[in-house]
C-alpha cells in the first residue's frame, strides 16, 4: 500500500498537469457553448467595474466620432418619424397597440470587446437588473453586433458577430434571397453569405439585411454589402464575401432590441416540428 | 525562499498581469501579433520551484487573464503546459557547471545565447497551444501559423527590452 502512495507521489507533477488540462478543457468546453453561466467571465461584478472604470478612460478618445455617428441616427429617425406621424387635417383611425408593438428597445455601453481572436465575445455595461436577457439581439446605428449569450446582474455578454459559432438568419434586400451571415474568422471587416443556391444572380453592391424569420432581430437592420461572389468549392452553394457595415473596432454605444413575440414564436414552431409534417 | 523573495515575486505577478490586461490586451500588431508578456513571469521564476507550484501559479494567472480576455481557459491550458515543460526544459539546459543556487534564469543572468535557447521553444508551445485551442471547429490553420509566428516574435521583443530595462542582474557570491 505504502508503494502505491509512493508511486502516486512520484508522478504528482503529471498528475496534476493533466487534472489541471482537464479542468482547463471542461472549462472551455462549457464556456463556449452558445448559452451558459455566465458569472465566470467578464460579465461577473469584479472584473465588469475594472473593465467599466478602463472603458471610462478610453472612451474619451473616440467622443468625436461616436457623437457624430448617433447625431446622424437621430437625423435619420427625425425625418422616419416625421414621415410617420399622421397628418392634422383627416380622420386617424388608430390600429390596435398590441398588434404592432412587438419589439423593445435598450441601449447600453460595450466595456470589453475583442476582435483577433475566433471566438469573440463582447461585454456590456447593463445586466438582468435593467431588463436584459439571454438572446436578445445587439447592433448600433450601423448594424447587426451579436446576440446575447448571458446577463449577470449588472453586467450582459455578447456574443460577437465575429465569433465563428454565431449564424445570423439575412437576406439580400434586392432580391429577396435568404442566407445566414457568419463570420469565417479571417478579417475583422468581413464575412460570409451561406445557403445561397447557386441559380441566383448577384451583384457586388447589393445590401444585406436581417431577414426577421430567427425573430431576433426586426427585419431590416443592416448587415454588410456584397464584397465578391465566388462558385466556391461547395456544389450546391455559392461563395458570398460581405463586408460588414459595423467597424467592430470602434464599437462604443449599442442598441439592443427583445422579440415580445419571440416565445409565442418559438413554440409554435416547436409545436409544428413535433406534429409532423 | 525567503519573505522579501515570496513579497517581490506576487508584486511582479500583479504587475504582469496588469499591464497584460489592461494595455497589451488591446495590443494586437496587424490583426496577428498578440503580446503574452506575462509567460516571462513564468519563466523567470527560480529554477528552484517545483513543477507542482509553478503549474498551479501558471494555472492561477491563466485564468485570471481568461477572465479579462473572455477566452475562459484558453490561458490557463496553456500557461499550465509551459509550467508543466519548463523544469525538465532547464534540466536539459544545463550550462556547463550547473546553476547558482539563488539566481533565477532571467536574460541578463544567463545571457542572450542561452535565454534564446531557454525561452523560445516555450514561448512556441504556449502560444500554439492557445491559438490551436482557439481555432478548435474551424480549418484556419494558415493563420494559426502566421498568428503562432508573429505572436512569438513580439512576445519575445518585448519580454527582452523590459528585462533589459526593468531587471537588474543578481549578484553571484
Amino acid at each position: 500500500m505504502q508503494q502505491i502512495f509512493l508511486f502516486l507521489y512520484r508522478l504528482r507533477a503529471i498528475l496534476l498537469f493533466l487534472a489541471l488540462e482537464l479542468l482547463a478543457g471542461g472549462i472551455i468546453f462549457t464556456h463556449n457553448s452558445p448559452q451558459g453561466a455566465v458569472f465566470f467571465n467578464s460579465s461577473n461584478k469584479l472584473v465588469g467595474n475594472m473593465l467599466s472604470v478602463k472603458n471610462n478612460f478610453l472612451s474619451y478618445f473616440s467622443l468625436y466620432s461616436t457623437n457624430q455617428a448617433l447625431a446622424e441616427k437621430n437625423a435619420y429617425l427625425l425625418n422616419r418619424l416625421d414621415s410617420l406621424s399622421p397628418v392634422l387635417d383627416s380622420a386617424v383611425l388608430s390600429v390596435d397597440t398590441v398588434l404592432s408593438k412587438n419589439f423593445e428597445f435598450w441601449s447600453a455601453r460595450v466595456v470589453n470587446n475583442s476582435i483577433h481572436l475566433n471566438q469573440n465575445y463582447i461585454t456590456l455595461n447593463k445586466g438582468a437588473k435593467d431588463g436584459i436577457q439571454e438572446g436578445m439581439g445587439v447592433f448600433n446605428e450601423l448594424g447587426v453586433v451579436g446576440r446575447v449569450k448571458g446577463t449577470s446582474n449588472n453586467f450582459s455578454t455578447v456574443i460577437s458577430l465575429l465569433n465563428t459559432d454565431l449564424l445570423i438568419s439575412s437576406k439580400i434586400k434586392e432580391t429577396e434571397v435568404f442566407g445566414s451571415t457568419k463570420w469565417d474568422g479571417l478579417k475583422s471587416n468581413e464575412a460570409k453569405l451561406l445557403y445561397v443556391p447557386r441559380h441566383v444572380q448577384i451583384v457586388p453592391g447589393q445590401e444585406i439585411i436581417t431577414s426577421g424569420y430567427n425573430a431576433v432581430f426586426p427585419e431590416g437592420i443592416s448587415i454588410g454589402k456584397i464584397k465578391a461572389v465566388n462558385p466556391g468549392s461547395e456544389t450546391n452553394y455559392l461563395d458570398i464575401t460581405i463586408s460588414l457595415s459595423v467597424d467592430f473596432s470602434k464599437l462604443n454605444f449599442i442598441y439592443l432590441v427583445k422579440n415580445d413575440s419571440r416565445e409565442e414564436l418559438d413554440s409554435l414552431e416547436i409545436e409544428m416540428e413535433t406534429a409532423g409534417p | 525562499m525567503t519573505s522579501g523573495k515570496i513579497i517581490k515575486y506576487s508584486l511582479s505577478f500583479v504587475l504582469y498581469f496588469l499591464i497584460q490586461v489592461f494595455i497589451l490586451k488591446d495590443l494586437v500588431l496587424f490583426g496577428y501579433a498578440f503580446c503574452f508578456l506575462y509567460v516571462f513571469f513564468l519563466l523567470n521564476l527560480p529554477h528552484e520551484l517545483p513543477t507542482v507550484p509553478l503549474m498551479l501559479i501558471g494555472f492561477f494567472m491563466g485564468i485570471l487573464i481568461d477572465l479579462f480576455y473572455d477566452s475562459l481557459g484558453l490561458h490557463a491550458a496553456s500557461a499550465v503546459l509551459l509550467g508543466f515543460l519548463r523544469n525538465p526544459w532547464i534540466q536539459v539546459n544545463t550550462p556547463t557547471g550547473g546553476y547558482d543556487d539563488n539566481v533565477p534564469p532571467t536574460l541578463l543572468n544567463m545571457g542572450m545565447g542561452w535565454y534564446l535557447f531557454y525561452s523560445i521553444p516555450l514561448i512556441l508551445i504556449h502560444h500554439l497551444l492557445f491559438f490551436y485551442i482557439d481555432i478548435l471547429g474551424t480549418e484556419l490553420y494558415l493563420p494559426l501559423v502566421i498568428r503562432v509566428l508573429s505572436s512569438m516574435a513580439f512576445t519575445f521583443l518585448l519580454g527582452i527590452i523590459v528585462q533589459a530595462v526593468f531587471y537588474k542582474k543578481e549578484r553571484v557570491i
